[in-house]
């Protein structure tokens, strides 16, 4: 009896001690971005930005409409001329989710010639899209239809889903959700958690709505025209804080689940 | 007309419906028929240097290409009034350089006797069109929908831009000798046009495209014989007429 408490008291030691380890040791970076500027023409529209994403953690971009958050994230997969440095660790695969797209109605490429194309441009086998459609929430019979004719909501979960085709390690999600209804927003950002905690997947996502940022995001980029904050979310999403970034009052509530 | 040129001429049409369906779903259209007459000046330069027209337009065209491609980068407004002023300057150039009987073939088509060096060329370049287009039309799809996502798909946007619009020119080039400088484009784009109504998919896309440029070209080039007209003009309107057709309505399909 006295022997199994000593084990017991050993074996949480060990596990205290392992937790100081992992505490000791820096967790790994997917993505260090330092002295990052962008400008079109004589625009500023990002100006010196630094900071850095752990391996596994949830980032939200958030700021009011034009102060280059798209911009920013479009910088990182590298369709923007930028000056500083953008760092990626070596094993990164993106999957993009951009935030609006101008397509034709009557284009005759269906939800599932996407995503194959996605699969087939990976090698990857097309059989594991039945399971990303699930995953997204889209019916079979809506994925055969032309992507043009598809709802916003539902094209919103087409991107999402070819995103997720190829097995990225790192989700690029420029306002997922929006346009979806109310439920598959809850389903989405549910998703993409548990993408996240399960296998490990880094997500930087930009986002208006602030109870969805407090509840999701481990760090929290704030961009405005003059200034960004970088931190938790306790510390970035404080009243004083927020009317200084919007320039008024902007209040919200956390949903409890 | 021989079986060579019978040949060619399907070469010429399978590359045409497969090139020209990216250019409709790309909103390419009306890009097809400026860059097409860049090929006269071509033509111009070789018929005074004593070469075959074709490689003069093979050359002028390739330019034009590389041109519409170093613009693009740029965006905006002025992809379009670069295509407008550079490519009819090229067209007045080039009508100024060529004159009589060599001009009015260049611009409309017409049949010379076929050289064994065109015969080759027609055929290889087809082929290697028909292939880059089957091989790559996943690629092409998604930058189609998103350049940026192309990107993160690890996807070279900007050298299968390039290829993709040296492709379009050399199908050009192709139909030269059957079709002329202010046609071809219509033989790019009608088919493509009249798929995109009919197909629910990209393979039905690529095939009815395929399907209705060998039939214009075909029915357009024994219709010509057996009228003793150009098979230029014939082959656009036999695309036409086709288009037409599918305006037709249909009837609503069975849930």
């Amino acid at each position: 009896m006295a022997l199994a408490n000593q084990m017991l008291k050993s074996g949480e030691e060990a596990e205290r001690r392992m937790e100081e380890i992992k505490a000791a040791v820096p967790p790994e970076k997917t993505l260090e971005v330092s002295d990052l500027s962008v400008h079109f023409g004589a625009t500023r529209v990002l100006t010196d930005l630094s900071f850095r994403i752990a391996k596994g953690s949830a980032l939200a971009i958030i700021g009011p409409n034009g102060a280059g958050k798209t911009v920013l994230l479009k910088t990182l997969i590298g369709s923007l001329p930028f000056s500083g440095t953008v760092r990626w660790a070596p094993d990164v695969h993106i999957g993009y989710v951009p935030q609006k797209l101008d397509l034709e109605r009557d284009i005759p490429i269906t939800g599932v010639d996407f995503l194959n194309a996605r699969a087939a441009v990976a090698h990857k086998p097309a059989v594991g899209l039945c399971s990303v459609l699930a995953l997204v929430g889209i019916p079979s019979e809506v994925a055969q239809r032309p992507i043009g004719a598809m709802s916003g909501g539902q094209f919103q979960r087409l991107l999402i889903a070819f995103a997720l085709v190829a097995d990225p390690n790192v989700l690029l999600l420029d306002e997922p959700t929006a346009g979806v209804d109310e439920p598959g927003q809850e389903q989405l950002n549910e998703l993409v958690r548990r993408l996240q905690k399960s296998q490990g997947l880094t997500v930087l996502f930009i986002s208006h709505e602030l109870s969805v940022v407090y509840q999701y995001a481990d760090n929290v980029l704030c961009l405005s025209h003059e200034h960004a904050w970088f931190g938790p979310p306790s510390t970035i999403l404080t009243p004083e804080s927020l009317r200084q970034i919007y320039g008024g009052e902007v209040s919200f509530h956390i949903h409890d689940h | 007309m021989t079986t060579e040129s019978l040949l060619l001429s399907v070469a010429m049409a399978i590359a045409a419906g497969l090139v020209g369906s990216f250019a409709v779903m790309r909103r390419m259209s009306l890009a097809a028929d400026p860059l097409s007459h860049v090929a006269l000046p071509g033509i111009g330069i070789a018929l005074a240097l004593h070469i075959h027209p074709v490689f003069g337009a093979v050359v002028a065209l390739g330019f034009g290409a590389l041109l519409v491609w170093a613009v693009e980068e740029r965006g905006g407004a002025t992809t379009e009034s670069v295509i407008g002023v550079v490519f009819s300057a090229a067209l007045a150039i080039g009508s100024l350089m060529t004159t009589g009987e060599d001009l009015i073939e260049a611009l409309f088509g017409g049949a010379g006797a076929l050289s064994w060096s065109e015969k080759i060329f027609g055929l290889s370049v087809a082929g290697a069109i028909v292939v880059f287009i089957i091989v790559f039309r996943n690629s092409l799809v998604i930058m189609m929908v998103s350049p940026d996502i192309a990107r993160t798909a690890g996807i070279n946007v900007r050298r299968f831009d390039l290829l993709y619009l040296e492709s379009f020119a050399l199908t050009i080039a192709l139909g030269l000798r059957y079709l002329g400088v202010l046609l071809m484009g219509a033989l790019i784009i009608i088919p493509a046009a009249t798929a995109k109504r009919l197909a629910h998919d990209l393979n039905s896309m690529l095939w009815i495209s395929v399907v209705l440029s060998v039939m214009a070209t075909t029915l357009g080039s024994g219709l010509a014989m057996h009228l003793h007209r150009e098979a230029g003009p014939i082959i656009v309107l036999v695309a036409t007429a086709l288009f037409l057709l599918s305006l037709m309505p249909r009837r609503p399909s069975k849930k």
